[in-house]
């Protein structure tokens, strides 16, 4: 049965059957109606929700919910992504695991509500100080906004990381139908988490290594922790790859108009394809790689930044294919139209289609 | 009296310090050692230590895991308060102590620790006042005196630049919602006897959940202050004691009360008890919109629908937009709602953008619809000319005051605003603008209207008047026939 909701709804529909106990929310557009969903449901559902005096704080009480074997959770946009960068930090060290949901909106500084993909970088490189990364999935759609972070938490705590949706003002304003996930999952007792009994009474949670020795075998540890993340839980969707010459690369709203894009160049002949990371850490490097090398000769990255996630795919193919770069900024999101046209002005191959 | 025996809430060999493992990494004269001893020794008074959990600031106490055998989390610099809310919030069984020096609390954690008091979490704080930063080479703290000299205030702490020193339990104290604030002081054994009372008092407050405990501590800091232990001590009597004068401030710890963090429905399956724990089933219940959708008003060929809505704000330009996302998937199609939103909500104008799919949709944006529905002037202005050659612009005319001005589309106008004021309410003048858009194009069916209405507007009560609204315009539309716009029929 599906219901027709907002993508920042849907953030807690499968929030709360993912096994979330505790929201710690500060209000920000646009994500804001992430806390008022949560606000609601929590509470109604024998759940917390707790408004927090900044997100500084938000991002610490995570810190301490999830220390203490919760499954816990917040929202923001760019200006509280900021601000939670050291409890971000400190959540990487102390390896404890979390949701947070990013909807982005323009910057840098108070920018504009509007949808920018511009926290790509301090998200999915870490945003924080020290050696670490963040799981973050890219939903393109209400109802990814809800399966997601139904997975997350399952994945935060089996790796004890810090699980992201990068998402957008407009997959989180949109509303689509979105279908509920049948079985509520939950999380269990975690050995090393404080639940103030005697069987935990010896641990500790901290992210402090004194030596520098110690320091460095946990910083490898962490990086040994993310390549088998890595490797384990890479997850893209392609469209049309098999046979493409031109292959769009982009995650959430931008996605949404790529495909678009895609599909009325294949109408005028043109091999087009798309592929759209679901995951950004880890990224689909491989197989962008493979890609290159087999049919694909134009990648076009469309994005809502100045080119930050084409930095990626510009790694991952080294020069097997030629990227370029599609990138609206200020809060605009690019009709299907002006998608096609820039593909057009930059794409060589595509300039005799006229 | 102070005991001599090392507390059972202390670990017997500090092990996770490294070298020296029985004795502390504090520097000598330090009061550090004697505030925790004095915790450790009520921890074992009242029997918590397996439910304690104690939260180590960023200072020269980081370390207070090397000593306390109790639960124990180490905090950003500052947070501890709200920290200890996360840990508090999951588990009101826990005894939770925030542990703090003074340029952890007062000056870069003002904020958590203000707002943890203020929410009356049940938690003890201890403020250890030193008047300087210590791990980190003595610069100025915000409890500096006037005159002191610091690493950073070699000439001494100037008032003119670095305003006053801070009082936080005076600050603390000015908040209704704490229960216990006290500042005391370790310079000689009898104020550390009263120090123990406030330790004892303050932790004893939390184990019977009457909030929000604060002791700010006096302590001595003789490398730093470039003292001798014994002169540091002096110091505080003679002139710390001065600036901050040792007393209570409030003791408001009367009956036990529903503090902060014992939520009315707090987490976990601890609270299954308290019958507020939806399970599985009832979670989904919850969660799951009360209505199914019969079969029969499924619809399988369809062309793509992209349908603008626009007008002022508080016409129902959002919603009418939302009643026809429900009717498609009510319909068994695809459906995406995309508004104008922020400040153009507030006010103004207003649009919603629908697209309506037999497939899969892509860009949810609406920059070319098939039909518009005009509900003012000005939206007419702003996207007639976005609209689809044989496309479809249902204007309302009770306000718009001209007809379209191209000829390569449908135009229909209908007083939605006058239909919708003679039946009793103006704001479902969206129904009727939405219905006739039904009814020219044969989607929606008014069965599917009829049934979605119940289930997409907020306010129950207007049920009966929108359907009203449906039978009004649908029988308009059946009166009054489209017509060739007027550009097309002077042609």
């Amino acid at each position: 049965m599906r219901q027709l909701m907002k993508g920042n709804e849907a953030v807690v529909y499968g929030a709360l059957l993912g096994g979330a106990t505790h929201f710690f929310g500060y209000p920000i557009t646009p994500a804001s109606e992430i806390a008022h969903a949560a606000a609601e449901l929590f509470p109604a559902s024998g759940r917390h929700f707790l408004q927090a005096e900044s997100e500084v704080a938000a991002v610490n009480m995570i810190y301490g919910a999830a220390g203490a074997g919760a499954r816990a959770m917040t929202a923001s946009s760019g200006p509280g992504i900021s601000l939670m960068a050291e409890g971000i930090s400190y959540i990487a060290g102390a390896e404890l695991p979390c949701v947070i949901v990013d909807v982005q909106r323009a910057g840098p500084g108070l920018g504009n509500i509007w949808p920018e993909q511009s926290d790509y970088n301090a998200v999915v490189k870490g945003g924080g100080h020290g050696n670490y990364r963040n799981v973050v999935y890219a939903p393109n759609s209400a109802q990814e906004m809800c399966d997601l972070t139904y997975r997350a938490f399952n994945l935060a705590d089996l790796y004890r990381v810090t699980v992201f949706l990068l998402s957008d003002a407009y997959v989180g304003q949109m509303m689509e139908p979105v279908e509920l996930p049948e079985r509520a999952i939950h999380g269990e007792r975690k050995p090393w988490a404080l639940y103030g009994d005697a069987q935990s009474r010896g641990n500790l949670i901290s992210s402090i290594h004194m030596s520098t020795a110690e320091q460095g075998d946990h910083n490898w540890h962490l990086r040994a922790k993310y390549d088998q993340i890595a490797s384990e839980y890479t997850d893209w969707q392609e469209v049309d790859v098999e046979d493409a010459e031109l292959l769009f690369v982009a995650y959430g709203i931008s996605a949404r108009v790529a495909i678009s894009a895609a599909q009325r160049l294949r109408r005028t002949g043109v091999r087009a394809g798309l592929l759209r990371p679901r995951t950004l850490f880890p990224f689909p490097r491989a197989r962008l790689a493979e890609l290159a090398r087999g049919t694909v000769r134009d990648i076009a990255v469309v994005e809502l930044s100045d080119g930050m996630m084409a930095d990626d795919v510009q790694l991952a193919v080294l020069d097997s294919a030629t990227v370029h770069r599609l990138n609206w900024l200020g809060g605009e999101v690019p009709t299907t139209d002006l998608v096609v046209d820039r593909a057009r002005e930059l794409i060589p191959m595509l300039t005799t289609l006229r | 009296m102070v005991k001599h025996a090392k507390p059972g809430s202390f670990y017997d060999t500090f092990e996770r310090k490294g070298a020296g493992q029985r004795t502390t990494h504090y520097c000598p004269g330090c009061g550090h050692g004697t505030v925790h001893k004095l915790i450790a020794e009520a921890i074992d008074e009242f029997g918590v230590q397996d439910r304690t959990i104690f939260c180590s600031p960023v200072g020269c106490s980081v370390f207070g895991y090397y000593y306390f055998d109790t639960g124990n989390i180490q905090c950003a610099h500052g947070r501890a308060p709200a920290v200890a809310t996360g840990l508090r919030r999951v588990n009101p069984e826990s005894i939770i102590i925030s542990y703090q020096g003074d340029g952890d609390l007062a000056g870069i954690g003002t904020a958590e620790i203000i707002h943890a008091a203020n929410r009356g979490e049940n938690i003890t704080v201890f403020f250890v006042n030193n008047a300087i930063y210590g791990m980190t080479g003595g610069q100025m703290a915000p409890t500096t005196l006037i005159g002191q000299q610091t690493t950073t205030t070699p000439g001494g702490r100037c008032e003119a630049r670095d305003g006053s020193p801070i009082g936080m339990a005076e600050l603390i104290d000015a908040l209704s919602t704490p229960v216990f604030v006290e500042r005391v002081s370790l310079a000689d054994g009898k104020r550390t006897m009263k120090t123990r009372a406030a330790v004892r008092k303050a932790l004893r407050n939390q184990i019977e959940k009457k909030g929000f405990s604060f002791v700010e501590i006096l302590s001595p800091c003789p490398v730093n202050w470039k003292m001798s232990p014994s002169e540091a001590r002096r110091w505080i009597v003679d002139t710390l004691e001065h600036a901050y004068p040792v007393r209570n401030f409030r003791d408001g710890a009367g009956e036990p009360r529903a503090a902060a963090g014992e939520p009315r429905a707090a987490a976990g399956a601890a609270d299954a008890a308290s019958g507020l724990w939806l399970d599985d089933e009832d979670l989904h219940s919850l969660l799951s919109s009360r209505h199914d959708f019969p079969d029969d008003l499924r619809v399988h060929d369809i062309a793509e629908q992209r349908v603008k809505i626009a007008g002022f704000g508080g016409q129902g330009v959002l919603s009418a937009g939302v009643l026809l996302a429900n009717c498609a998937i009510t319909s068994g199609l695809h459906a995406t709602w995309l508004p104008s939103y922020g400040p153009e909500m507030r006010g103004g104008t207003a649009n919603a953008s629908v697209i309506v799919s037999v497939d899969e949709i892509g860009s949810p944006l609406v920059d070319d619809p098939t039909t518009l529905l005009a509900m003012n002037g000005p939206s007419l202005d702003a996207f007639e000319r976005s609209v689809v050659p044989g496309g479809l612009i249902i204007a309302n005319s009770s306000i718009v005051p001209r007809e379209a001005e191209r000829d390569d589309l449908r135009f229909y106008p209908v007083p939605a605003s006058d239909i919708a004021q003679e039946l009793g309410f103006l704001g479902a003048a969206n129904v009727v603008m939405l219905t006739a858009y039904a009814a020219l194009e044969g989607f929606p069916s008014p069965e599917t209207i009829r049934h979605v209405i119940p289930h997409s507007l907020k306010r129950k009560r207007l049920e009966k008047l929108n359907l009203r609204m449906v039978d009004a315009a649908l029988d308009y539309v059946a009166k009054n026939p489209i017509r060739l716009p007027a550009g097309q029929a002077r042609r």
